[in-house]
């Protein structure tokens, strides 16, 4: 182990407890943030994020459970109550009042759908935190060099978006970076869906002429042009889909997939 | 005195009269049955935040707000509304005209029957030029949203022209009756009450005969009229009675964050049961008789969705703009948000009455069955196909896209939940995620204790 490094002991919610503390957010890492290789390294730089800032926080470890959102985008209202109900009694009983995620699903399950089964939080999406981190001056992207002048296009994630209305803060961390942002033809309020929600995420897509991916990942690339560039996402199925898409076009040299925790890690030099 | 026909009632009137009433009895009679159909449905509470639900009336019915999403049709389309707002008004001098026998009986208003004249007159004018484009764009150039689509059967397309054909005579029969009343006035030296600036400018088409002038004044007077009243009969057959479900559709439509699906109360009080034996959920809601109400879980026909869903299907355009913006339609699925939509209102009106007097059966139309019926006629397989639902990614582009703020998406998901709940038909791969969630708390078929592993070995730059 190098010597400028300092290894991070995650805090959870048990240890916090028996401590007789309260963190002050709970971050709710989410199935695809805790088991996704690719989605785990955007866990880890969001957690390098909040150690650096100091924010006191803590996550739920192993007492975590699904949110039971990809239950109920297929119809599954049974088992996605049955998740709701057990993970609002444990949130409850850790007295949570604050919920900072990296998943827009998650986001979007916690903070509209567990009110009506008794669980409610004020729940903050990570683009909207680190969006505040960046205005409050505690994240000061100084390291932005390694963005100046490349092209970044931001994928809207559709839970995100139109489902919440949440379009400006994860462009206005992209923003901070000094990058060169440009738009898809579809955005915002018009963006198309990367064709992993609803739970199509856990399935084959229906037949048809071209997977969903493919034509977004088309569009991405339309945006960013030729050359180097970066397709931001702020959503772990987006990102699996883009990834795959830019995977299929053979593009993986020239474009990345990243999610904006891990661009303002990186510019922060918190990943080196 | 401006008024060369004073008010003599005669024949002409008496038949007006009759006309007007057996008109508007149709209609009135119509809209009953339209009623009695969205009631069909189940029943919602929709009465909340009045102020909010009249704001977002105001924006996006009135205001024509989503509409300018697509700015060219947008202008258009407000031509023709506005004209039809505004020609409302001379509908009514010729509604009193017709029943007293009077002539322009609003002309003693001056300068504003002038001003109100002349507005009409462009608004016409603009309204025959903005159908013209439009039956352009749909059968010329084909814009793909109009043009293509199954849903887009023999009877969609003919509706939309007949529609945009009515009222360009419409307009034509009101400057025929503008034209030679004027020509009229010019030759006798009456003094005519109004200004009009494009009837003006044709006045010399016609010839100098008052006979005939008289003749054209009238039968333009009486297509105008008759052609309203036919019009307005034909609308509860047509797409084209959006032009008064939109304002009731769009008040009652979800102020919701469009993230949020419905929770649906009987389930949880199972699953607390389960959880807690103790716990006692409330008496299950009785009918008229003392009957339990025994739900559905989820969509199988029309009586399963809410009176909104229900109302939803009569506001439907069927512009087309909820299936171009469909990730599932735009890469070639089955999916079709406008299918789903147009497929509630023809198992509604096969299931409960028909409200149309003109309107063909959807559901066999041209005499040819639309869809294969293998098993059950319902909404669910007798219209629509699971292959079609499970297509769906939830991504509200649809509902977003729509002008009249339809929600085609809970629709889709009621449906989906019957899939589910009550069929357990769901594709292999989403029950195996069904089962993975049940038993390790994860879509996917990883430990529940090797949830926090992401934690080991992470490490930030230490400061100094
Ligand atoms: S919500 Fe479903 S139907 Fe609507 S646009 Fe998205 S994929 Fe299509
Ligand atoms: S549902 Fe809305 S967007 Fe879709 S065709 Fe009907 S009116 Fe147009």
């Amino acid at each position: 182990m190098e010597e400028n490094k300092r290894l991070v002991k995650v805090p959870t919610m048990a240890q916090m407890a028996a401590n007789g503390e309260e963190p002050e957010i709970l971050f709710w890492v989410g199935c695809a943030g805790a088991f996704d290789d690719r989605y785990k390294r955007v866990t880890r730089a969001f957690v390098q994020i909040l150690e650096h800032v100091g924010v006191k926080y803590a996550v739920l470890g192993t007492e975590e459970s699904c949110t039971g959102d990809p239950a109920k985008r297929a119809g599954n209202e049974f088992l996605f109550q049955m998740q709701a109900l057990t993970n609002i009694e444990v949130l409850n009983a850790y007295n949570v009042k604050k919920i900072v995620t990296a998943c827009p699903h998650c986001f979007n399950t916690i903070k509209n759908e567990y009110p009506d089964l008794g669980g409610n939080y004020e729940v903050i999406h990570h683009s909207t935190f680190l969006q505040q981190l960046i205005n409050e001056g505690k994240v000061h992207v100084q390291g932005g060099e390694a963005f100046k002048g490349k092209r970044i296009t931001y994928h809207d994630s559709c839970y995100l978006g139109r489902a919440n209305g949440i379009y400006e803060a994860p462009r206005d961390v992209l923003a901070a970076l000094d990058a060169d942002l440009v738009e898809m033809k579809r955005s915002r309020a018009n963006g198309l869906c990367c064709g992993a929600g609803g739970a199509q995420m856990f399935k084959e897509p229906e037949p048809g002429k071209k997977d969903i991916n493919i034509e977004r990942t088309e569009e991405a690339l339309a945006a960013l042009g030729t050359g180097n560039g970066v397709i931001a996402t702020a959503c772990p199925f987006c990102m699996v889909m883009m990834n795959d898409g830019v995977k299929n076009k053979e593009q993986e040299e020239n474009v990345k997939v990243f999610d904006i925790a891990e661009l303002i890690a990186q510019a922060e030099g918190l990943t080196k | 005195m401006y008024n060369e026909h004073s008010a003599v009632i005669g024949i002409q009137n008496i038949i007006f009269l009759l006309v007007a009433a057996a008109g508007i009895g149709l209609f009135v009679w119509q809209v009953r049955k339209i009623r009695k159909n969205v009631l069909l449905g189940r029943d919602l509470e929709l009465a909340d935040n009045p102020s909010e639900r009249l704001n977002k009336m105001l924006l996006v019915a009135f205001g024509q707000q989503k509409m300018f999403k697509r700015p060219l049709p947008a202008v258009l389309h407000l031509f023709v509304y506005v004209g039809f707002l505004v020609i409302n008004i001379e509908v009514l001098e010729i509604l009193i005209d017709g029943i007293f026998g009077t002539h322009r009986v609003l002309g003693f208003a001056g300068p504003l029957y002038n001003a109100l004249m002349a507005f009409n007159e462009i608004l016409a004018a603009l309204v025959i030029v903005a159908c013209a484009i439009f039956l352009w764009r749909r059968n010329v150039s084909k814009v793909p949203r109009l043009a293509n689509g199954v849903e887009m059967r023999a009877w969609p397309k003919m509706d939309a022209n007949v529609i945009l054909i009515t009222e360009i005579v419409l307009m034509l029969a009101l400057f025929a009756f503008n034209i030679s009343d004027l020509k009229l006035a010019q030759l006798t030296g009456r003094e005519m009450a109004g200004s009009f600036p494009v009837s003006g400018a044709f006045v010399n088409l016609f010839g100098s005969d008052p006979a005939t002038l008289h003749t054209i004044e009238r039968v333009g007077w009486w297509i105008h009229i008759l052609g309203i009243l036919a019009f307005m009969n034909y609308l509860p057959s047509s797409k084209h009675f959006h032009i008064i479900m939109a304002f009731p559709n769009v008040y009652f439509s979800k102020l919701l964050p469009k993230g949020k699906f419905t929770t649906n109360p009987a389930i949880t009080h199972e699953i607390k049961a389960m959880l807690d034996p103790s716990y006692q959920p409330p008496a299950p809601e009785t009918d008229a008789d003392g009957n339990p109400i025994v739900q559905r879980f989820g969509a199988k026909d029309v009586e399963d969705l809410t009176w909104k869903q229900l109302m939803d299907s009569y506001t439907c355009t069927e512009c087309g703009r909820c299936t171009s913006v469909c990730p599932a339609n735009i890469t070639g699925k089955l999916l079709s948000p406008r299918k789903i939509v147009m497929d509630t209102r023809d198992r509604m009106e096969e299931k409960g009455e028909h409200p149309a007097i003109f309107r063909p059966n959807h559901y066999k139309e041209m005499g040819v069955e639309r869809v294969t019926v293998t098993e059950e006629k319902t909404l669910l397989r007798g219209y629509v196909t699971p292959e079609e639902l499970w297509a769906c990614t939830t991504c509200n582009a649809c509902v977003e896209a729509c002008p009249v703020n339809i929600d085609q998406l809970s629709t889709i998901m009621d449906l989906r939940r019957f899939l589910v709940l009550e069929e357990s038909a769901a594709p292999a791969s989403l029950n195996a995620m069904f089962t993975n969630i049940e038993n390790n708390g994860a879509p996917w078929a990883f430990p529940a204790s090797d949830r926090f592993n992401w934690a080991d070995e992470l490490y930030v730059p230490s400061k100094n």
